[in-house]
């Protein structure tokens, strides 16, 4: 089944945020955010913005009704700047007038006042200050310093991952109304509404209740707009609450480039000792996170960088320590993966180191390591069901890694201007969101008279494809054609106390619970079947529309039988709510079951650098993922290759820049380069494995949307190896992204000329 | 007729709004058709792009373009078309190919891959999978990686060889691709040309062609000027042979260079070059007298240029000078040109079997991205013999460069491996760069000396270096 929206996309038909008719008297807010990244306040003039044509508002903390405040995990973020600011691009003002252009214009007028305070950009300075968000927090298992201490083959250096931009092609941006009640109505390209409403809740001082939050779909998301869509929400309605009109609030692409978070940039020394049989006797690993001035999430992200440390490999000895670190940046937040690949790309780092040291591919060193069933993660959960030497031992044998090997070898052999790289890269990611709480879900089932059904879910659709999936799950339960089901925007006032769509978990959780509605209905229709057919309950089911005994169609269709439920004063709705079984975790002793499940897979990626230029393509990925049994190939599919593709733009072109100022210099399109269509690799295999799912997982079709990111972390190794096979003594740290700048550097590392060995062959050719 | 009049999908439009509004606004806010979305409004994602058409011979051709970079009087007398206007009925089979292999996720980016793919559909040249593909190169998808894409574009390009090359609008038409009022535009755009003035030009005015460049750095003052649109000069458009030169129009676009065949035969390799400049809607709309005028110290086009040692005609009321490009720039952003002097075309001597030419540019992204740095040479080669070369650069100084001492120790001597590192050490020597977000100094300085290695090379495929153990 495709996309359900794909008819209106590609029409020009779906409704984004920015595309909403216009209200009356609609007003245009825009941020003034602060140009410093850090300092006091001393002064701001607002006077000539107020005093601008058509300009109805200048709003600044000391106008804001409840608290300003606006952390989600600690309270420790202002929703518009007070006495202090603490990075470039807090807001600190909102402009409100009558066009867009005008409120701009306006916010060209306003002059801010600093003290300046020292910029700490850097999270080893930051953490050398001691300025962290929260206590470190460390995973251990076994005992790593006994092999450390008495061990000869033990590695260890530092590495480097960048930060990354969201680049959601659709920008941040809320509409919000005021209401009759005192309350507002808004309009948020959020993938948390819950979230938005309780932060203007508490920004207005107003009661749930009063905050109704409304979701159509997002023009992409990938944890961008997990927290940071709250700020936009809550100062669109704090602009309507005190105008008392519609207030819009759309960023262009450099007012949001510079004022939200991104990807954290991740700090990190490693040390690894590998045994005389390729096992990893133990590795340590200490992470210093660049959390940006707010704890935003953080503290999360940094305990899925602890959860996944050790990636697909079980090493029984190992310890892992991770320091949030407060820097004068924009809050940094969540983005696909959530600090996952950071942590593997730490250890994929030893591990290549280790494997040039000792002369072997890395791939000998991760053979002999994947984790197996029954296995401990550091965290105490044992790997069932465990796929990972399944999708490990298929992805060797369906693409013969060994052919590839040699293939690359003798492309080496026969080019001295080009040269080819291999990596292979496993991947283990959990399922569930890691704060146990927001593992649950609620749906509302409505069957109308005419036997349309009209389902909510606290799920947001940001391309990912999960109102597809919604429709699917119904389709099944209650044997409907999709074109009898329609799924609504996602609103606060019809699903409560929603958990944000993110964590990989979106489908799972609100498919569920969505299965627990539908079953309701057809347990309460199929009562009332065995009444009117006098045939047990237990014999009957749902199929194509009809009432079947065994196996048997009945006269008894579906639309009958909802004329039935209806005289007979049953309810055609439903609503449920689902709870992860079994998840629970104990930050005091770092132990626990956080996941419902893991998604395993492995890729294997080859790239060829030229040697002349430093550039370099990746010409295959070759992946063997674990699905479970995917209810929907087509978007699990897309989800894959949109998830190598940005995880390869991570590794490779895209470079967030700062300068020492905390002013960001990667700052627009031109700047920050995404992948375009002659990036993208050249051929994506993707196998899906063939298995029986899990459980947990909606209708056994395991969770998609993050796992296939980290396969991208095979590009930087594959780039890695072709640069070793051009110059063996290159330096090349692990400082990812692998740009072409940082490519070309490596080559021509330690002397490496591409001419002076040929000069060297013509003379031992002469003798 | 007053106001700036075109065809908007299926109507005939007039507007009042001042020449130098943004079309993309005119588009979404006063004609409220809001299937073009706004992305990023510097032209880098193409999620604005539509088409734009122009009687051309007895037809019409039709480009994709951002409209986020286009000001309202370059539609003047021109189809604008958006996917308002692309829809029929049942999805068309552009529409069909993107659904059928799940080329759409979020969407937003959508509609503007379709634009670009009818624009390859509406090409002149024959359809095949690498030009589809080649049509969405200004488009940034973030959800999909591009490969679903790639299948529906492989899908399109197949179907639409299939029908033909004769009367392409009336067998897109016919075959459901398009809707039928497309057959009626040529007629009506010619009858809307003749009724309507091109708008009036304003005294203090910018000469703005496609807008490219100006509508990146100042949208807003740019959006409610009136200027002096030169876009559609038909005089200035021109690229053309007088004797042993090639003169190019200063409002000639990219497109309209790679695309003419006298150009075109003195560049062998000139479509290796091409793709690397911009994107296929930036290229249809970015002028060379732009990329001249626009001084920046990286333009790929200028850099181009310099290597072929061009020189251009200024004009200033009726009094004409002819100077050397190389002499145009004289410090950053600063050129030799006089209030109210325009930049009417530029000349270069055409090459014949005796010269050889390349052109290098390394960047984050090797396409649609800003160079790190660029490069270009043209070299006379007698005998074996270099005889006079030129190089140029860019990303290396506060102007766009050529190297001379590079350049001048090159004549009369052999190419070889001795001579690339005699070359690079003297253009080490004359260059100054600067660490920004494109590159370290460091890196620029090792990159040009790896890309005047990489001309060599190219030119010279025999100083290759082969891998010792074959």
């Amino acid at each position: 089944m495709k996309h359900i929206d794909s008819l209106t996309h590609v029409r020009g038909e779906s409704l984004y945020l920015d595309d909403l008719p216009l209200r009356e008297k609609t007003l245009h807010a825009a941020i003034f955010a602060s140009p410093y990244a850090h300092g006091t306040i001393k002064f701001i003039d607002l006077d000539k913005a107020l005093a601008c044509t058509g300009v109805h508002a200048v709003i600044t903390a000391q106008d804001i009704p409840g608290e300003n405040q606006i952390g989600n995990i600690l309270p420790d973020e202002p929703l518009l700047a007070s006495g202090k600011v603490h990075y470039r691009g807090q807001p600190t003002a909102l402009i409100v007038a009558e066009t867009d252009e005008l409120a701009r214009a306006a916010r060209e007028e306003i002059k801010l006042e600093i003290q300046p305070l020292p910029v700490v950009t850097d999270a080893r300075q930051a953490a050398a200050k001691g300025l962290l968000i929260h206590a470190p927090r460390t995973f251990k298992n076994g005992n790593p310093d006994d092999y450390f201490d008495n061990f000869g083959r033990v590695f260890e250096g530092s590495t480097e991952t960048g930060g990354q931009e969201h680049l959601y092609i659709e920008t941040q941006g809320a509409y919000a109304f005021p209401t009759e009640s005192g309350g507002v109505h808004v309009h948020s390209s959020t993938q948390g509404p819950t979230q938005v409403q309780r932060g203007i809740s508490r920004v207005l001082g107003l009661p749930m209740h009063q905050v109704e939050v409304d979701v159509t779909r997002l023009g992409g998301g990938f944890g961008g707009k997990e927290d940071q869509a709250t700020p936009i929400a809550c100062l669109a309605a704090l602009a309507a609450h005190i105008t008392r009109r519609p207030v819009k609030l759309v960023l262009h692409r450099l007012d949001d480039m510079y004022m939200t978070g991104k990807r954290h940039p991740y700090s990190a020394d490693y040390r690894i000792a590998v045994g005389r049989d390729y096992k990893i006797q133990a590795y340590e690993v200490t992470f210093y996170q660049n959390a940006g001035a707010a704890a935003d999430l953080s503290p999360a992200v940094l305990e899925r960088t602890l959860f996944h440390f050790t990636n697909a490999y079980y090493i029984p000895n190992c310890r892992a320590t991770a320091y949030s670190c407060r820097t004068n940046l924009p809050p940094n937040t969540a983005f696909r993966g959530f600090g996952g690949p950071q942590g593997m790309f730490v250890i994929e780092a030893a591990i290549a180191h280790a494997a040039r040291e000792l002369g072997v591919t890395a791939e000998c060193i991760q053979q002999n390591n994947i984790i197996k069933e029954g296995r401990e993660f550091p965290y105490g959960q044992r790997a069932l069901r465990c796929e990972a030497r399944a999708c490990w031992e298929d992805l060797r044998l369906r693409y013969s890694t060994r052919n590839l090997y040699d293939q690359v070898k003798k492309f080496n052999q026969k080019n001295k201007l080009k040269k080819k790289g291999l990596a292979v890269m496993p991947v283990c990611f959990g399922i569930s969101f890691t704060k146990t709480m927001l593992n649950q879900a609620s749906a509302l089932v409505h069957i109308y008279t005419d036997g349309s059904v009209r389902i909510s879910t606290g799920a947001v659709e940001m391309g990912q494809g999960v109102n597809t999936k919604m429709v699917q799950v119904v389709m099944r339960s209650l044997s409907l054609p999709a074109e009898r089901i329609h799924i609504d925007t996602t609103n606060t006032s019809r699903i409560a106390n929603s958990s944000p769509t993110a964590a990989s978990a979106g489908a799972d959780l609100n498919g569920k619970a969505l299965e627990q509605a539908c079953y309701r209905l057809t347990d309460r229709l199929l009562q009332l079947a065995a009444n009117i057919l006098k045939i047990s309950r237990s014999d009957l089911s749902l199929r194509d529309q009809s009432v079947y005994a065994m196996k048997k169609k009945t006269d008894l269709t579906w639309d009958e039988l909802i004329s039935r439920a209806y005289e007979e004063r049953l309810s055609l709705s439903a609503q449920a709510h689902y709870t992860t079984p079994q998840v629970h975790f104990s930050k005091d002793i770092e132990m626990g079951q956080p996941f419902a499940y893991h998604v395993y897979g492995a890729a294997a990626i080859e790239a060829t650098v030229d040697c002349v230029r430093g550039t370099y393509v990746i010409d295959n990925v070759y992946v063997s993922h674990d699905y479970g049994k995917s209810m929907n190939p087509v978007i699990d599919l897309g989800q894959t290759e949109g998830g190598i593709v940005q995880g390869i733009g991570w590794m490779t072109m895209e470079e967030v820049i700062y300068d020492e100022k905390g002013i960001l210099q990667s700052n627009a399109l031109s700047t920050y380069k995404v992948p375009d269509i002659y990036a993208t690799p050249g051929h994506i295999h993707v196998h899906f494995m063939d298995n029986n799912g899990h459980p947990l997982a909606i209708m056994k079709s395991k969770a998609i949307g993050e796992p296939p990111l980290m396969y991208g972390i095979g590009a930087y190794f594959a780039i890695y190896n072709a640069i070793l096979a051009a110059n063996p003594q290159a330096d090349v740290p692990f400082h990812a992204p692998m740009t072409p700048e940082r490519v070309l550097r490596g080559l021509y590392s330690n002397g490496f000329s591409l001419f002076k060995e040929k000069e060297k062959t013509t003379t031992t050719a002469g003798n | 007729m007053t106001g700036i009049a075109f065809i908007l999908n299926h109507r005939e439009v007039v507007s009042s709004l001042p020449p130098g509004s943004i079309l993309l606004d005119y588009i979404r806010i006063h004609s409220r058709l809001i299937g073009t979305k706004i992305g990023c409004r510097e032209g880098d994602c193409g999620a604005c792009n539509i088409l734009v058409g122009e009687p051309h011979g007895e037809g019409i051709r039709y480009r994709s373009m951002t409209s986020c970079l286009m000001p309202l009087a370059n539609a003047h007398g021109k189809h604008i078309v958006t996917i308002e206007g692309l829809n029929r009925k049942d999805p068309t089979p552009v529409q069909r190919a993107m659904i059928e292999h799940g080329a759409t996720q979020c969407g937003f980016c959508t509609v503007g891959f379709v634009v670009s793919l009818v624009g390859f559909c509406l090409g002149e040249k024959k359809p095949d999978e690498a030009r589809a593909i080649a049509s969405v190169d200004g488009n940034i998808c973030r959800c999909t990686g591009y490969k679903s894409i790639e299948r529906a574009a492989a899908a399109i390009a197949g179907e639409l060889a299939e029908l033909g090359e004769e009367n392409r609008l009336e067998r897109l038409v016919e075959n459901g691709y398009l809707p039928d009022y497309f057959q009626t535009i040529p007629e009506r755009l010619r009858a809307l040309r003749e009724k309507s003035a091109q708008p009036d030009v304003a005294k203090q005015a910018y000469i703005v062609g496609g807008g490219t460049d100006l509508y990146v750095q100042r949208p807003e003052e740019m959006s409610e000027r009136r200027d002096r649109y030169i876009f559609d000069n038909p005089r200035l458009r021109e690229v053309k042979q007088v004797d042993d030169e090639i003169s190019v129009g200063a409002a000639a676009t990219v497109t309209d260079l790679w695309e003419s065949t006298e150009f075109a035969a003195s560049f062998p390799s000139l479509d290796r070059a091409m793709k690397l400049v911009s994107s296929t809607p930036i290229r249809n709309m970015a002028t060379i007298g732009g990329n001249l005028v626009n001084a920046s110290p990286i333009g790929d086009m200028t850099i181009f240029f310099l290597a072929l040692e061009s020189r251009l005609d200024l004009l200033q009321q009726d009094e004409k000078r002819t100077i050397r490009l190389a002499d145009f720039y004289k410090g950053y952003k600063l050129l030799d040109l006089g209030p109210g002097e325009i930049v009417e075309s530029l000349r270069f001597r055409i090459s014949d079997e005796k010269d050889l030419f390349n052109f290098e540019k390394v960047c984050k992204r090797t396409h649609l991205d800003i160079a790190s740095v660029n490069t270009a040479v043209r070299m006379r080669v007698v005998d074996g013999v270099i005889r006079k070369a030129v190089f140029s650069a860019g990303g290396v100084s506060p102007v766009p460069m050529v190297l001379n001492k590079a350049s001048a120790l090159t004549a009369g001597r052999k190419p070889g491996h001795a001579l690339i590192e005699e070359v690079t050490a003297a253009a080490e020597n004359e260059i100054s760069p600067i660490s920004d977000a494109r590159g370290s100094a460091e890196y620029k300085r090792l990159l040009l000396k790896q890309l005047i290695t990489a001309h060599f090379l190219e030119l010279f495929p025999q100083l290759c270096p082969v891998e010792a153990n074959v």
